[in-house]
């Protein structure tokens, strides 16, 4: 004991006693205007600038964190292919046009065609009959709801989009299913001419109740992103157009959505790639059937994702290579529609920081 | 009787004619009351529907009469909007319906189950016949996965935020920026495609004998996969709150930057970045389809998330509700109602720590 081995060596020499870490005297470091130019009043009394600094590892690893994002969105891309090409090859059919989906034969067959049908009509129907509800609501929040009641209303909104999706798809499926059985009956009895509302039944898990459950879970984002837009019209616009003698409708229909329409569109589409992705309350309300039809309301239809979920379980190692290519078509769809969302959000500049 | 009044009668200002004639809220009851019994009759009468198609068109009638009613007394313009206003609080009407009927069928089934075995026991060993078992395993998974998954998320997040927010300058930048946006929006089954294809598929083998193996830890890649792009926009919205003085006043003091972000600007943003930390949590817990891809599910309590399948709430529910034993449903509701409970606590209690928060647009 009694000797201290860690003191510095010069710890009475007249050093400044500065560990490395503090190494930097005045006059340099970044100031935040200017990053690259030299420090002012550096004279040669001041410490060099060392090659390597605590900085330049801390912006090295922030700069790394930030291109993980890059990295893995490519790597899901490579992976995905690399595990999709071999099933890909030991098919025996078309992938893009083949209806049936039989990946775990000796001679697999299978293809994305009904799929990708049931994915697009389901996240259609979805869209029809959430866009109007949401854009009321976003409409009612920002212009005619009371601040007492357009706070809790959005609280309200914003817990809808909490809600897991797994719970949506139980309640589909033991709650929702009952009264879409009986409207799909009802529209078969004075609508089954038209051939969407035909059929024999059986009714109930059908594409629609699907859809209408997809509806639900896409509302919320809709309705927070429209908002938002709605709130930033300048309220010069909402002004000139009441003093005109506007009426409020008018003025929203003049001034307000007019500004919002990238905004609105944008969110459709963010809408739209939430729908498309949806899996468990899709595999829960959908009865699967391998068919391209367009009766909404019989039992059957079918989604990409929702078939990942249901056949995950019994495929061997083709199966699974069937189903991450599937996942790749998915992926490759999401992406387009959300990068278009996204550009177009970032054209307009003013909707950027509200992008959520 | 002044001259204009003599020349142009009817444009003096009385209290008549000052202001257009509004509608009275009675005529707006009548036109009401008379849509919807005529709907019932019509409706009811002819046998052609119940009472969700007369209420249906009942208020399709309200909108109609109520548009030719106030066109008489307002005018059409006044009418248009009168009509559009009505049509807009029915849509908020409607959206308020399925959640209502959420809440409320969560609560009533969910209730059934509730008891203290239900969070004290796994499905080990519960047959069809067996009316009890719980979800103990479930939650101990879905804490772990989720926990992990917030270790592995929360400091890469927060790093590529600062990276955006700090350092970031230039195409590269605005490239990063622009594809956290757009992962937003990828679908939580692609993430479990990833991590299967890659964890399990590949990188478990060299663990377990060349045998791929399911894991909890897989669940947490995918799920922090997915956490990453919430956070890292969250938390760059927070840094850019954080006043420009605080840091020029740090480095006016000497600091590295480093330092200030670390010291300065992190502390300041703390409570909105720990806000976002908690949405993304509660989005995590409830994803089902990437811990069925790579966790597997389990029946057995297991709590180590390296070694084989793990259970997860979310996944538990899922689970029980394509079961064939007639005491499944139970099971699943209490599940998803714990469930709920458990992510609406942490997304409120993330709501109320924004709204104390002092950094707000």
């Amino acid at each position: 004991m009694g000797d201290y081995p860690s003191r510095s060596v010069n710890a009475t020499a007249g050093d400044l006693g500065v560990t490395p870490r503090h190494a930097q005297g005045a006059g340099y470091g970044n100031s935040p205007s200017n990053y690259n130019e030299p420090p002012l009043g550096g004279g040669g009394a001041l410490p060099k600038k060392t090659r390597f600094s605590i900085e330049t590892g801390f912006r090295g690893l922030s700069t790394a964190a930030g291109a993980m994002v890059l990295v893995i969105i490519v790597a899901i891309a490579v992976f995905l292919i690399s595990k999709a090409v071999p099933a890909l090859q030991a098919n025996n059919a078309s992938f893009l046009t083949e209806l049936t989906w039989f990946p775990n034969d000796t001679e697999p067959v299978f293809g994305i065609a009904a799929l990708a049908f049931g994915t697009v009509l389901s996240s259609i129907i979805a869209l029809i009959v959430a866009v109007p509800i949401a854009l009321s609501i976003a409409l009612f929040l920002s212009h005619y709801a009371p601040r007492r009641l357009a706070t809790p209303l959005g609280f309200v909104i914003d817990l809808l989009a909490a809600v897991p999706s797994v719970v949506f798809g139980l309640w589909g499926r033991d709650v929702f299913q009952e009264p879409v059985r009986d409207f799909s009956i009802w529209l078969n009895e004075y609508f089954g001419w038209i051939p969407l509302f035909g059929g024999e039944g059986p009714f109930g898990q059908s594409i629609m109740l699907g859809g209408l459950v997809l509806a639900i879970m896409v509302l919320p984002i809709v309705t927070s992103l429209s908002r938002e837009v709605f709130q930033q019209t300048p309220g010069m616009n909402e002004e000139a157009a009441l003093a005109l003698g506007a009426t409020r409708w008018e003025m929203i229909r003049t001034a307000v959505l007019p500004y919002g329409k990238p905004g609105v569109i944008a969110a459709v589409m963010l809408g739209l790639g939430r729908a498309l992705g949806e899996t468990i309350a899709l595999a829960l309300t959908l009865s699967i059937a391998f068919k391209i039809n367009v009766n909404l309301i019989e039992n059957g239809g079918n989604s990409i994702a929702a078939n990942i979920a249901n056949a995950f379980g019994e495929a061997n190692e083709t199966g699974r290579g069937a189903l991450i290519a599937s996942g790749l078509v998915l992926f490759v769809i999401t992406l387009v529609v959300n990068m278009t969302a996204r550009a177009i959000i970032y054209r307009r500049r003013e909707f950027r920081d509200s992008a959520a | 009787m002044s001259i204009l009044e003599r020349q142009v009668p009817g444009v003096v200002m009385t209290p008549d004619n000052i202001r257009s004639r509004k509608l009275p809220v009675v005529t707006n009851v009548l036109v009401a009351v008379a849509a919807f019994a005529v709907a019932a009759v019509v409706v009811l009468g002819t046998g052609i529907g119940n009472w969700v198609l007369a209420v249906v068109v009942g208020a399709v009638l309200y909108l109609v009469g109520l548009y030719f009613a106030a066109g008489r007394v307002e005018g059409r313009r006044a009418a248009k909007n009168r009509t559009m206003q009505a049509l807009i609080y029915s849509a908020c009407v409607l959206a308020i319906l399925p959640l209502a009927s959420v809440v409320w069928t969560l609560v009533s089934k969910g209730i059934e189950r509730l008891d203290a075995n239900f969070f004290s026991t796994s499905m080990n060993n519960i047959g069809a016949r067996d009316p009890l078992g719980g979800a103990y395993h479930a939650i101990i998974g879905t804490l772990e996965q989720v926990g992990i998954a917030t270790l592995m998320a929360v400091p890469l997040g927060v790093l590529g935020a600062i990276y955006l927010v700090e350092y970031g300058r230039g195409k590269f930048a605005g490239t990063v920026r622009f594809f956290v946006d757009v992962m937003t929006g990828i679908p939580s089954i692609v993430a479990g495609l990833f991590i299967l294809s890659f964890w399990v598929l590949i990188v478990s083998p060299w663990f377990n004998d060349g045998q791929p193996r399911f894991s909890g830890f897989a669940a947490s890649l995918a799920l922090a996969v997915l956490m990453l792009p919430t956070i890292v926009r969250s938390t760059e919205e927070m840094l850019r709150l954080v006043p420009g003085p605080l840091r020029e006043g740090s480095y006016a003091l000497g600091v590295p930057q480093w330092k200030t972000i670390l010291k300065v600007v992190l502390p300041t943003a703390l409570p909105g970045i720990v806000t976002g930390v908690m949405l993304a949590v509660a989005r995590a817990a409830g994803e089902t389809a990437p811990v069925l891809l790579v966790a597997g599910g389990a029946a057995a309590i297991n709590f180590d998330p390296f070694g084989g399948n793990q259970q997860s709430l979310s996944l538990f529910v899922y689970q029980q509700a394509g079961d064939a034993s007639r005491y499944a449903p139970a099971r699943a509701w209490t599940a998803a109602l714990t469930l709920v409970a458990l992510v609406l606590i942490l997304t409120i209690a993330a709501k109320l720590l924004a709204r104390r928060n002092k950094l707000s647009r």
